[in-house]
């Protein structure tokens, strides 16, 4: 099967609304839901939220490219399948990410610097994930998937799964990556979540790479259909059209929400960039299909969708490229100027209770560093 | 002979292993067409094929309990995980079946596998890249564990280890990957596998070092050169089993010994280490045997690494305690 061929083009059961040229089509099973908004208006909005999601990303590498970030996470190529299921949740879902959900953390309304903190290594994503029903940010692929799963049934616990109230029914979306899905613990995450019928949303980005390994080494079948097997439902949705992601999003959340149990979404993008900024995607990957890629780039679509329609003028372009560049201003400063944390903090932070013995080490530690004081 | 990096040293090592037997297997992630995100592999899939050199799937219990099977199958596998922090979702099938299979089978069933395991920190790295995992290993009856701290034991060493009938966790210092060179005669007798080496002579303390905190020692024993003190370095080589009949002897010359490792300190090898000193070299020790390793809190965020990590002025606090004491 050429690369190029059915395989990146999604197959039939490929949800789109808006195709790569910028039409807007519909699909029988899912429509996009304004939210009783007018339509161009959410539309604008989510091509601001792509823009800046992605100043967020090319900022990010840029700081890292000038030794201000140690390693970052791209997720240029990304931006539809963040935003599209970013906006379609409600503030009482919760969230539990991997390490590329800028564009989701960005929705939920995390400050993009408490993410560079990590990636510069001042801390490692120390923020409460009860603040903004975000998670932390989690390495070890495929972990936060049962995270997510008990989670949810914590959720169901407190009886607020298909009571009917779109104020208290909650959803909770498990992200990982198309590598992930073969770990062991993606798997016993499904098998929990259909188990106790879990109002889960497993999110898969299908990025079509695990580093340097093609989708095909994890799957003989389109991921969504593993789904089945499992005994719950599984959709593929075209991961570069935020209108489709939006749509199946939100129709999965309430699905689950409902009291139906849980539900995998399948979102089938492209890393346009590298794995992370260590990456070189040259030896393992042909640069024809970036090209190829590129013409599905999700925030282009919008663009022209928006323009061709009338629906956006030069001005509204103008004022996101400004506040795009704002951003970028603020994050390269903050990043810059980020206070250090000091090295005794760490053994503060081990325990509730802290024991007797790491407070003698912490005290140790702290005489020998003050024997340096003045010393130079 | 041939200048290389301790990564190339591998890679050749590996090489070499792979034409010696054709049973050598390498798995893991990215070990293939990428030749692994350290390149240890490099070039190695595109010479040996697809079938000798296997980009498996995302699951570490898969890699290792696959190659178990692969094992019994006659095969020589030598999985590489990625990083440190990774080996946990396969480490029941290494403590519950890799390390178990010979002794339960009465020595029916051999486990000769190689799980190669870059580990440590310094590389300025985000959460679970750091790590040191080595005393969970040698803790673990029926695993050997070696490291190794230059090209030239690179080269050697994990020819050796995949030559061994027993499971081996071969754990490579990743700082070190591309830091030095060493000429490496390909001719040479190696030393054995499971044996430790002076790397420095000295005459008044005994530094016990392995993997990345060697050349920490080095620097350590020439620092303490210019004050007049003359230390040995022991690159201990082999972590299970241990090798300390040199170590004692050294001690009962020197009267001194400092363990230092990046692990955490509790529970950490040198807390074995300075136990056996301590029964086998009682009489001769003139201060207790200290440790200098990793705090005993996770490994922190990398902008507190350099703290965290033991160096050269933590070790030589240490000697000056050691010699004041
Ligand atoms: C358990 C574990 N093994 C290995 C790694 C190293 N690693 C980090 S990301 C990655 C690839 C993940 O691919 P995928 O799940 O498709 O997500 P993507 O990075 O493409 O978003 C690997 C192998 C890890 N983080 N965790």
């Amino acid at each position: 099967m050429s690369l190029l061929g059915p395989t990146a083009q999604g197959g039939p059961e490929f949800i789109q609304l808006l195709t790569p040229e910028g039409q807007r089509v519909e699909h029988p099973d899912y429509a996009f839901d304004a939210g009783g908004r007018d339509e161009a208006e959410v539309v604008r909005g989510f091509y601001r939220d792509m823009v800046l999601t992605r100043r967020i990303d090319t900022e990010s590498t840029a700081l890292q490219r000038h030794g201000e970030l140690g390693i970052w996470t791209q997720l240029l190529g990304q931006e539809a399948a963040q935003i599209g299921c970013g906006r379609a949740l409600l503030p009482q879902d919760f969230v539990f990410p991997t390490y590329r959900e800028h564009g989701v953390a960005y929705c939920r309304g995390l400050d993009p610097l408490r993410i560079l903190s990590l990636f510069r290594g001042v801390d490692q994503g120390a923020w409460d994930p009860n603040e903004h029903n975000f998670g932390n940010y989690t390495i070890v692929i495929g972990a936060q998937t049962l995270h997510a799963t008990g989670y949810a049934m914590g959720v169901q616990r407190d009886g607020l799964v298909g009571t009917g109230d779109p104020d208290r029914d909650t959803s909770v979306v498990a992200f990982f990556g198309d590598g992930a899905s073969s770990q062991g613990d993606v798997n016993e995450a499904f098998i929990f979540a259909a188990s106790y019928n879990a109002p889960v949303v497993f999110f898969c980005q299908n990025n079509q790479w695990a580093i340097s390994e093609p989708i095909e080494r994890q799957s003989r079948i389109p991921l969504y259909q593993r789904a089945r097997g499992f005994g719950f439902p599984g959709v593929r949705v075209d991961g570069n059209d935020v209108l489709a992601v939006h749509a199946v999003t939100q129709a999965a959340l309430q699905y689950t929400r409902d009291g139906n149990g849980p539900m995998l979404v399948e979102a089938y993008t492209y890393r346009m960039g590298a794995h992370t900024t260590t990456d070189d995607p040259t030896r393992y990957r042909m640069s024809e299909e970036l090209e190829y890629w590129k013409l599905k780039d999700p925030i282009s679509r919008v663009k022209v969708y928006l323009t061709r329609n009338g629906l956006a003028d030069h001005a509204f372009f103008d004022s996101v490229e400004l506040e795009a560049d704002e951003l970028g201003v603020r994050l390269r400063e903050g990043c810059k100027s980020m206070p250090e944390q000091h090295p005794l903090a760490i053994f503060d932070q081990v325990y509730v209770d802290q024991t007797p013995e790491l407070a003698e080490q912490r005290d140790t530690f702290a005489a020998y560093l003050a024997s340096f004081e003045g010393a130079h | 002979m041939t200048k290389m990096t301790l990564a190339k040293a591998l890679n050749a090592g590996l090489r070499k292993a792979m034409e010696d037997d054709p049973k050598v297997l390498l798995m893991g992630e990215d070990v293939g067409k990428l030749g692994g995100v350290f390149r240890i592999t490099d070039g190695l899939q595109k010479d040996f094929g697809e079938d000798r050199v296997i980009d498996s799937p995302l699951a570490e219990s898969g890699i290792i309990g696959t190659a178990v099977g692969m094992a019994m199958r006659g095969y020589r596998p030598v999985c590489e995980i990625q990083f440190d922090g990774f080996v946990y979702p396969a480490y029941d099938q290494i403590v519950s079946q890799v390390a178990k299979l010979h002794f339960r089978t009465h020595g029916a069933v051999k486990m000769p596998m190689v799980i190669r395991i870059p580990y440590g920190g310094g590389i300025g790295a985000v959460e679970h890249h750091s790590e040191s995992p080595e005393a969970q290993f040698a803790h673990t009856p029926g695993l050997k564990v070696v490291t190794c701290s230059n090209p030239i034991d690179g080269y050697w060493m994990i020819q050796q280890a995949i030559a061994s009938d027993d499971p081996i966790v071969f754990l490579e210092p990743k700082r070190q990957y591309h830091a030095d060179k060493a000429d490496i005669d390909e001719t040479a007798v190696p030393v054995p596998l499971f044996s430790s080496r002076i790397a420095r002579p000295g005459a008044d303390l005994t530094l016990l070092a392995y993997g990345p905190t060697v050349k920490t020692c080095l620097k350590v024993a020439e620092a303490a050169a210019g004050e007049g003190r003359s230390v040995e370095v022991v690159d201990l080589r082999t972590l299970s089993p241990l090798d300390l009949e040199p170590v004692y002897d050294s001690v009962r010359r020197t009267g001194r010994a400092i363990v230092v490792h990046e692990a955490h300190t509790n529970l950490g090898m040198g807390s074995e280490i300075a136990a056996r000193i301590t029964e086998r070299c009682f009489y001769s020790l003139q201060a207790p045997v200290l440790r200098v390793g990793g705090f005993d809190t996770p490994y922190p965020p990398s902008r507190l690494e350099e703290e965290y990590l033991p160096d050269l002025d933590r070790v030589l606090d240490a000697v000056d305690r050691s010699l004041e004491f």
